[in-house]
């Protein structure tokens, strides 16, 4: 395939998946958004207040670029997750394998798509945020970059999970058990400069914090992070990804037998 | 004459230790259309899975129109098509995206995608049904949106898996018809099917596929004229209850107005009409009790057993 092929080929998987989330957007796009919105009323609004403020900014303040990045990494692993695995599951995967498309063009569609639900939730909440807080950028390209990066991990993630998952437990499994924890500990509604030592040194080997850090440094201008390492982390870990699905593609772990 | 497909020495051992292909070879030339035949479970599916890339080989090379499958991936799966055996494609999507989506898998852009869609979706009579959610389709139209789907890249060689399973007769003989003309028109076809009239009445060629290896390979012609004996039902006008001595052929009685005789295929069939007629015995109707494909393939079947 030339070029030229292989981005028609691109473009119809991400058009295929943008397709799916919107069709069923009830499910895709609601939910998160007032889930989010649960967070900003209940921690923000009412428990928020009694908190007062963290450095310069009022915990709502402190916590809308956690939340949006939360909703941003729950939303693009879980359209990857669940649409390919539902492609496996009623095997229009095959569709994929019989045709002559690299492996980097499916692994790029299907992140693209979860890319694009996660900016997706992530402007909804976004527009939320505005009813609860002032909120201003301090540099559109870290937000803007951070949130591109860190949807397109998690989409990776997403890949990786659904190519092993053989039920639909299994692409709940991760998520429950090691993404929501992740997130939670990840900095969203607390700076890691509060907690002990002991726990500042665990906190920096959860991927989150970068991440959660850099997004917020894109908007506040702050971050217990140094934005060079939030980055750097994100991007070994896209390439680790993304070596990781490679394989298994190349290789039809869980796809071919 | 081009060659189409190449299979050399094809192996497959599952990760169970079933050893599913022992190192089969055979071509296929282009502008043929072949049957691959076999018993359940002989490794047709396996071979046809290796071939579309659904199945991992353990070794062996194959080609398609000269391209290998391994060194040249992208050229080699532009030439082929292939229709599965079950339902493969999203139950929620639409007759027409589906198709379109094929299309652009194979770097096709929208605006030919959708003209191709439109073309094969005419030709197997589904374009009013475009717009619909693919699960609410029948079984038949299902086979035909499989067809339609793999013919949107136009490819040089299709494969189909058993693509009238479960389809009434008029629906069946007229995906015939549309495959004799797509072969006709230089489509090379490889059909793997259990109904052996299909088989009989549409290829040229033919591959028998037992317990992963080959055990047959010649044109049609040459395979059904081997058979050198038939077997037909008479169907009689009046109940006998002994089985009437017609000489050098071997006959047994079904039931009391059934007989079934078994004759060489160069012997004259008028010497056992006689032979009834003088004993008073009325035949009303004749047929095969089966037809020659199935009789052959059977008896190669059971020999190899």
């Amino acid at each position: 395939m030339n070029w030229q092929q292989q981005f028609n080929a691109f473009s119809t998987i991400v058009r295929k998946e943008i397709r799916r989330f919107m069709r069923i957007w009830v499910q895709t796009l609601i939910p998160p958004a007032i889930t989010i919105a649960l967070y900003f009323v209940i921690f923000g609004e009412l428990i928020g207040r009694r908190i007062g403020h963290i450095g310069e900014y009022s915990y709502m303040e402190y916590i809308v670029p956690g939340l949006i990045m939360m909703s941003v990494i729950t939303n693009s692993y879980s359209n990857v997750v669940s649409s390919f695995f539902s492609t496996k599951f009623q095997r229009s995967i095959e569709e994929m394998l019989v045709s002559p498309m690299p492996n980097y063009v499916v692994i790029g569609g299907f992140v693209l798509g979860g890319v694009a639900r996660g900016i997706a939730v992530g402007a909804i909440v976004t527009l939320l945020s505005l009813f609860f807080a002032h909120l201003s950028v301090d540099n559109i390209w870290i937000t803007i970059s951070m949130v591109v990066l860190t949807a397109t991990l998690f989409s990776l993630g997403g890949f990786i999970n659904a190519v092993y998952a053989g039920s639909f437990d299994d692409i709940s499994i991760v998520p429950t058990f090691v993404l929501t924890p992740l997130t939670y500990l990840g900095g969203v509604f607390y700076s890691i400069t509060m907690l002990p030592d002991f726990w500042q040194g665990v906190s920096q080997v959860n991927p989150i914090v970068y991440m959660v850090n850099g997004f917020r440094y894109g908007i506040l201008g702050i971050s217990d992070i140094n934005i060079g390492v939030a980055y750097g982390m994100v991007i070994t870990f896209i390439v680790l990804m993304y070596a990781w699905a490679h394989w298994l593609l190349k290789y039809g772990v869980g796809i071919r037998s | 004459m081009t060659t189409a497909l190449s299979v050399h020495n094809l192996k497959k051992t599952y990760s169970s230790g079933f050893e599913a292909l022992k190192g089969i070879s055979f071509e296929v030339k282009s502008g043929d259309f072949m049957a691959l035949l076999g018993p359940n479970g002989a490794g047709k599916s396996t071979t046809i899975g290796i071939i579309s890339s659904l199945v991992n080989k353990t070794s062996g090379t194959i080609s398609i129109y000269g391209e290998d499958i391994d060194r040249n991936f992208a050229a080699a799966k532009m030439n082929i098509g292939v229709v599965p055996q079950e339902f493969n494609f999203n139950q929620f999507e639409k007759v027409g995206d589906i198709v379109c989506t094929q299309a652009g898998y194979y770097g096709i852009d929208n605006q030919t995608a959708a003209l191709r869609a439109e073309k094969y979706l005419k030709l197997l009579d589904l374009w009013d049904k475009r717009d619909e959610r693919s699960r609410m389709l029948s079984g038949g139209m299902k086979r035909r949106l499989m067809i339609a789907r793999a013919l949107v890249h136009e490819p040089r060689l299709l494969i189909l898996d058993e693509p009238t399973a479960g389809v009434d007769i008029e629906l069946r003989r007229s995906m015939w018809t549309f495959l004799k003309e797509l072969n006709q028109q230089g489509t090379t076809i490889i059909l793997t099917t259990h109904y052996l009239e299909e088989a009989e009445q549409l290829c040229r060629s033919i591959a028998i596929i037992d317990h992963g290896e080959i055990i047959e390979q010649s044109s049609m012609k040459t395979f059904l004229s081997k058979l050198d004996r038939e077997t037909f039902i008479l169907d009689l006008g009046k109940d006998i209850t002994t089985v009437p001595e017609l000489d050098g052929v071997r006959s047994q009685l079904l039931d009391a107005h059934t007989l079934e005789v078994e004759v060489s295929k160069q012997a004259p069939l008028n010497a056992i009409f006689a032979k009834l007629s003088a004993l008073d015995i009325p035949v009303t109707s004749m047929r095969n009790k089966a037809n020659r494909l199935e009789e052959l393939f059977v008896s190669l079947v059971e020999r190899k057993r």
